[in-house]
């Protein structure tokens, strides 16, 4: 296919060859879906430790005296909270107070700012960042902006054994680099960012890799017994979670106070791109809201874009859907009208035209120890 | 891979085991097809009584990823459903030509028969696909 032949490689892809890792299009990457199968991919995670490929993010530097000013006009979230080492997820707007992107911003140095964005938007963030930045004419030696996408690889190590998992390898990170935490590390013989996040529910690390170590780090993770996981088990474990997934929960027309994201909206900051639209929302409400449910009883899983039913009115449709494998029965995510959204409301999926019950519940939906 | 020489086959990958006189036949999901699919989760079958018709969907099996199409191998009328892997489909999974069974059909029409692959036709549509994916492979 002439579209396969386009799709882009991370650095470890060899690797998943070799693991005999299944293969799919993701954002335009040839990514890994599975390896041994969904099912135990995830399970890994919640009880063990398993790893993600997770090369195909963005990263982007910002860095210069104006980069929190610039930054903090760019992003929802207060970044002058950040000190050096510390990191926080953000929304970017669009003018509409629609969402560009959702990404995680690190403080790497006094004036070094390092934003991880999706995979599947790097070719709208960075124009969007520039154009930001253009309207702001800070004076070029003020600020830098850097795409290091192409040359940079990452890693998730997640799971209860993550942290005895990067003892053996950096004795003491764990007790310096603590949650949304991120350091400077040497591995494999190169310099390194260690950040204790991720984005499965479960304790661990990212790590930041320049492209031709990444393979290097991957396999002294593999000999700690580290189990590769795909995007299927990411999936699982996310929606379980109920983070959202950009192209899913959030878009350029759904904003961060529909998505329940107000928490990382800082609106006592000064103006920031979409600040009056979010504002507004907050004040005056929005005409969806997003929900997370949990199917009564035996169902086919439910998928993106089936229909929400409440009182015999389609009122949405699903964002993300799934079997939860460690619940053991249907969930998803969805938008409905804010009157229908209150945890504990039935609705109903509509499943191949027939509807089943499922319930509203507070996220996330799977909580460990009960 | 396993391919039984007392069954048929689709190329969609479902195999046919026929009773008496031809006049019945049990329906399920090949070796192959399980594996493709992993860790199925859900399925959706016909019901006894239902009116199936050959190459047409008849039934769903849901992975964790995906929903896929099951096809009719024969047309017929739904006789019998296995509620063992309604209750835990995870046994396609297991044991695909054995206990992972779908459902039985009274066969409409016999002549169908002679659309269905041998075993050792449906092994060459595998062995094909194989090398296809290799060429794949190849070339990027």
């Amino acid at each position: 296919m002439t579209t396969e032949a386009q799709l882009k490689r991370t650095p470890l892809y060899e690797s998943h060859r070799r693991l005999g890792a299944r293969l799919v299009e993701f954002g335009g990457w040839e990514m890994p879906v599975q390896y041994d199968g969904i099912l135990a991919e995830h399970n890994a995670v919640r009880t063990d430790c398993g790893m993600f490929d997770i090369s195909h993010m963005g990263e982007v530097r910002v860095s210069g005296p104006q980069a929190l000013a610039f930054l903090n006009h760019l992003l929802t979230n207060d970044l002058a909270k950040l000190g050096v080492g510390q990191g926080q997820y953000n929304l970017m707007c669009n003018e509409r107070g629609g969402t560009v992107d959702d990404l995680y911003a690190y403080r790497i140095g006094e004036e070094e700012y390092l934003l991880i964005i999706n995979a599947s938007r790097i070719e709208a963030d960075v124009p969007h960042i520039n154009a930001v930045a253009a309207g702001l004419s800070f004076p070029a030696a003020d600020l830098q902006i850097e795409n290091c996408s192409d040359y940079t690889g990452a890693i998730a190590v997640q799971g209860p054994r993550s942290v005895a998992v990067m003892e053996a390898l950096l004795p003491g990170v764990s007790a310096e680099v603590k949650r949304n935490r991120i350091a400077w590390k040497s591995l494999a013989g190169e310099n390194v960012l260690v950040a204790r996040t991720g984005y499965t529910g479960e304790d661990g690390f990212e790590l930041v890799i320049p492209a031709e170590t990444t393979a290097a780090v991957w396999d002294l993770l593999l000999k700690q017994g580290v189990k590769p996981c795909g995007l299927g088990a990411r999936d699982t474990l996310r929606t379980e979670m109920c983070y959202p997934l950009y192209g899913h929960e959030l878009d350029e027309e759904t904003s961060a106070v529909e998505a329940g994201l107000a928490k990382f909206v800082a609106l006592g900051k000064k103006a920031f791109v979409g600040k009056e639209h979010l504002q507004r929302q907050t004040l005056s409400g929005t005409s969806k809201t997003l929900v997370a449910f949990r199917m009564n009883g035996r169902s086919a899983p439910p998928r993106p874009h089936y229909p929400l039913w409440v009182g015999g009115q389609a009122v949405g449709e699903v964002t993300s859907g799934t079997q939860s494998p460690s619940l053991g029965v249907g969930i998803g995510m969805g938008y409905v009208p804010p009157a229908c959204a209150a945890s504990g409301e039935s609705l109903e999926v509509e499943i191949r035209s027939k509807r089943f019950p499922a319930g509203i519940v507070t996220k996330p939906i799977f909580r460990k120890n009960g | 891979m396993n391919v039984p020489s007392d069954l048929k086959y689709t190329e969609s990958h479902e195999w046919v085991k026929l009773g008496k006189n031809n006049e019945t036949a049990t329906i399920g999901l090949t070796d192959f097809a399980q594996e493709e699919l992993t860790d199925i989760v859900y399925l959706d079958l016909p019901k006894v009584g239902d009116e199936i018709e050959a190459g047409t969907e008849c039934a769903v099996v849901e992975s964790v990823k995906a929903a896929s199409d099951i096809y009719a191998p024969l047309s017929g009328k739904v006789t019998e459903v296995n509620q063992a892997v309604l209750d835990d489909p995870a046994i396609v999974n297991e044991d695909a030509f054995g206990k992972g069974w779908l459902f039985k059909i009274k066969l409409a029409d016999p002549v169908e028969l002679d659309e269905l692959l041998s075993d050792s036709d449906y092994e060459e549509i595998l062995s094909e696909k194989e090398s296809q994916d290799e060429d794949e492979e190849e070339e990027k």
